[in-house]
């Protein structure tokens, strides 16, 4: 069975059609990209997928269960991770701090009102901060990090429930070229180790047919392709859409 | 009631309505356009009604009256020109807490101004010329001058309709409301823009407060009831809406004049006497309304205008020489009985104090680390005062029992509060919590048999060995310690952290399966608790109480106390209750002019140290290098 699928979803905001009839599927261990202009209604779609909107109509089946409506932190329970378009940290805390929240979070443990958080899950939130290559920076108030260390704390946190599936909206914005690789590299990884199903949005294609297993498309909020790199690379409405008539990939990708 | 009785009432609430619109427009006007809430706007109004009355018995005549009226409309438009360059025009980038507190300083300076040039008594104007005698109306004589004013709301409303959809000045007032990014492209215009928008505003108030001459006497008790009612009106109808004020100014001006006309009502198994809901109906109009549309009868979802002074360092646990600092100051203190052997004017202040830090702290609780702005707090305050103070009087409830039972009950009133509370933010979880709290003070105001109304709780004593003072203020003294360590524990428990996880970002945190609401909610709870352990304590400290108590002036100075310390430190709220409450018990006995006196304390305070003492402090501390 599928770890996430998508059927015939839609959302619209007063006239305008952000989200229309858009099914897919992803599979266990898979790294899938979705890709398309701006405002083609990406965010959008992972933000009906972890609750924070709830769809006009269509269902989102996890597991087979329906999941559509529920509240974000129930679809997080599910093991749902998510990354944010623009990074969402908790700024007056630090770096380690973040990934405890969640860690405490986690073992639902939010309530309690006497054991100091600052011992809880160290140990835990720490090897998750060396996994994405932060563990130097645990101590510093997180709101002085860079942005790209941002996002990566970011990716830490999202780790902390164990997930099955993870959403990362734009992981990479606001990095450089080499960066960008590692960090994409660095998801793949645990893709492959963990079995994790990762779903991503990304505006960098050459990142994208180096590394995604899979590509999906989207365009003014329809889904227009859905196939492995090659596919995608000579789709003639994916062309349209991207660079008109006449141009290719292969010309673009660097 | 007969049906024509019901239709003279629906006639006088009308003329009230034009009142209550006239002031709740200029505030909503103003609201829109630079997002400020002028605390201040029932000062104005109030000083119209002074300066008309002015006009009225110097010059006298019908041009003194009515010629008054304009250029009272004229003159507090001009105030209010001159306070929005002056003052305000340098805290709109400022967090909307300290815009808030700013207006509330003006509150206090322009009360005292009036009491200083108007005298403290009552002031009655003349009859209107032209207007003095009545007519019957179904069967009822209703005076002339209310019809006049029933009149005059509705043309106030076409004369604004005109000016916001024709005039070049209206379009700007209404992209500005509309759009906050299309104001920062006006450039020199928006500070034009600005001003002239608050005079109109201010204009409006003075208008509507010259206008009740006829009707009610000046009095400098008008401001914040103008200013009560005026809030209601504009977040009732939605903060920017014009035609919304008017709306819920019909609204709850019916509600009240029906509540006067329905009077006594004998339900066989109880009588109810609906005149007394007078007070209570319009709060509890505004809770319906802000619970079913958060945003106001036709006022739109406004994006959220984050602004933080300064981003709020990780909290760390206490340095060893915090700590040291900490355990001698709780030593000096148990040994100022000793000290105060000659003075024991020195053991009731210090009772003071200590009261305020327990008030202080639960307010910095939900302020601080819940990024929640309770403009209500003293609702606790006086659930626990009345609650222990009642249970001892009418039950002969043991001291000890009272004062557990204090807390208890403010923790129910916060728990029912809160939950409405926290599913608002910004400006509006302030107003409801000033709601909330306004209810429990109008409960306790005119259920007299039960609270005593006006005259409150007298002979609440405790029994010895308390009633000496030194064995009282050391039992405060390990309340309030143990209070102050608690919340502090609670802070640093994951409790806490998840509290500011939904503060810092609560996309974030509900991304990660924290139950942003409950927390807050549960967080609410716990300062309202604490709150009621310190009116409990009140009440026996002074014997008695009143509901100058509860007051809203309560709620404010926990406000200061907690800006003064510092809002983004944990010892903030203890600096700030001990600074605020020696200035209280000290310099501003010393003056009839203490309001203007802690006006002026505000306004240096929110202009000069936006940080408070504690965090002042703190940021020279690191910067010279240490780490606090
Ligand atoms: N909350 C909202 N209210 C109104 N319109 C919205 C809202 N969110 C998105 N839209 C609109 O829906 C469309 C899709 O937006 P979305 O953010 O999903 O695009 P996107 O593919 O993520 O674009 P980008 O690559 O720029 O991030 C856009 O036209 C956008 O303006
Ligand atoms: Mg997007």
């Amino acid at each position: 069975m599928s770890v996430l699928a998508l059927r015939a979803l839609s959302k619209s905001f007063g006239g305008v059609h952000a989200v229309r009839d858009v099914s897919f599927e992803i599979g266990k261990g898979e790294f899938l990209a979705m890709i398309g202009p701006n405002g083609a209604g990406k965010s959008t779609c992972f933000n009906m997928i972890n609750g924070q909107l709830a769809p006009d109509s269509g269902e989102i089946l996890c597991e087979g269960r329906n999941i559509a409506g529920l509240a974000p932190r129930e679809i997080w329970r599910l093991g749902v991770g998510r990354t944010f378009q623009v990074a969402a940290t908790f700024g007056s805390m630090t770096v380690i701090e973040n990934v405890q929240m969640a860690l405490i979070s986690h073992a639902r443990e939010t309530l309690r009102l006497w054991r100091p958080a600052a011992a809880l899950h160290r140990e835990r939130a720490l090897e998750l901060l060396a996994q994405v290559g932060m563990q130097d920076a645990a101590d510093r108030p997180s709101r002085e990090l860079a942005y790209g260390d941002v996002k990566r704390v970011e990716l830490a946190i999202a780790l902390a429930n164990d997930p099955k599936l993870l959403l990362m909206d734009e992981p990479t914005a606001g990095m450089g070229a080499s960066e960008r690789h590692g960090l994409i590299e660095l998801v793949k990884r645990l893709v492959v180790e963990r079995g994790i199903s990762v779903l991503f949005t990304e505006h960098s294609m050459d990142v994208v047919f180096a590394f995604a297993d899979r590509i999906i498309v989207l365009a003014r909020g329809r889904l227009i392709a859905d196939g492995d790199a090659a596919t995608i690379r000579d789709d003639a409405q994916v062309r349209e859409v991207y660079f008109g008539t006449g141009k290719t990939f292969a010309g673009a990708a660097r | 009631m007969t049906l024509n009785a019901f239709l003279f009432q629906v006639l006088n609430g009308l003329s009230s309505a034009s009142g209550l619109f006239l002031i709740a427009a200029g505030l909503s006007l103003i609201f829109g356009v630079t997002r400020i809430v002028n605390l201040a706007h029932g000062s104005l109004y109030m000083l119209g009604t002074y300066i008309a009355y002015s006009f009225a018995t110097k010059l006298g005549g019908a041009f003194g009256f009515w010629g008054g009226i304009l250029a009272t409309a004229l003159i507090v438009g001009v105030i209010g020109a001159l306070i929005e360059v002056v003052l305000l025009r340098r805290i709109y980038r400022a967090p909307e807490l300290f815009q808030l507190l700013a207006t509330f300083a003006l509150v206090l300076v322009i009360n005292d101004a009036a009491l200083w040039l108007w005298g403290p008594s009552d002031l009655l104007g003349p009859r209107a010329p032209g207007f003095r005698g009545a007519i019957e109306v179904l069967g009822r004589r209703l005076p002339s001058y209310d019809l006049l004013l029933i009149v005059i709301g509705p043309l106030v409303l076409l004369l604004l309709h005109v000016i916001l959809a024709r005039t070049r000045f209206g379009r700007l007032v209404r992209a500005a409301t509309q759009d906050r990014e299309m104001v920062g492209a006006l450039g020199v215009n928006q500070a034009i823009l600005f001003t002239s928008v608050f005079a109109l505003g201010a204009a409006l108030a003075g208008l509507g407060g010259a206008l009740q001459i006829a009707r009610e006497p000046a009095n400098l008790a008008m401001d914040l009831t103008a200013l009560g009612d005026a809030f209601v009106v504009v977040v009732v109808g939605g903060m920017g809406s014009i035609p919304g004020a008017y709306l819920a100014a019909v609204i709850i001006a019916e509600v009240k004049a029906l509540c006067v006309g329905i009077g006594v009502v004998d339900f066989g198994f109880v009588t109810i006497n609906f005149s007394k809901f007078t007070l209570v109906a319009e709060f509890l109009v505004m809770a319906i309304v802000l619970i079913a549309r958060p945003y106001g009868l036709l006022g739109k979802a406004q994006a959220a205008v984050r602004s933080i002074a300064e981003p709020e360092e990780p909290i760390r646990p206490a340095t060893p020489l915090l700590k040291a600092l900490g355990v001698a100051i709780f030593a000096l203190l148990l040994c100022l009985p000793l000290l105060a052997q000659g003075s024991p004017y020195l053991l009731v202040l210090g009772i003071d104090v200590l009261i305020a830090v327990i008030f202080a702290a639960s307010l910095h609780f939900i302020m601080g680390p819940g990024g929640m702005h309770s403009f209500g707090h003293a609702a606790y305050f006086g659930l626990g005062a009345y609650g222990a103070a009642l249970l001892a009087k009418w039950l002969g409830v043991p001291f000890g029992i009272a004062l557990v039972a204090a807390p208890l009950l403010a923790l129910a009133g916060a728990l029912l509060f809160g939950w409405f509370a926290v599913r608002l933010s910004g400006v509006y979880l302030a107003m409801l919590t000033l709601a909330f709290a306004q209810i429990v003070w109008a409960a306790v105001f005119q259920w007299e048999g039960f609270t005593g109304g006006s005259n409150g709780v007298i002979g609440v004593w405790p029994p010895p060995p308390f009633d000496r003072s030194w064995v009282f203020f050391l039992l405060t003294l390990i309340i309030a310690a143990a209070a102050v360590l608690l919340l502090r524990r609670f802070l640093f428990a994951p409790f806490g952290y998840a509290m500011r996880a939904g503060r810092d970002s609560t996309l974030r945190a509900e991304a990660i399966g924290i139950d942003v609401k409950r927390v807050h909610w549960l967080g609410f709870a716990i300062a309202g608790c604490v709150c009621g352990v310190a009116g409990g304590l009140f009440a026996f400290a002074k014997g008695s109480i009143s509901p100058e108590t509860i007051h809203i002036n309560r709620s404010i100075d926990g406000l200061v106390m907690v800006l003064l310390g510092g809002v983004q430190t944990l010892t903030g709220p203890i600096v700030g209750a001990s600074v605020f409450a020696m200035l209280q018990d000290t310099v501003m006995r010393q003056t009839e002019y203490w309001r203007a006196l802690m006006g002026a304390i505000i306004l240096v305070l929110v202009l000069a140290f936006p940080q408070g003492i504690a965090g002042a402090i703190g940021s020279l501390w690191r910067k010279l290098g240490g780490r606090a």
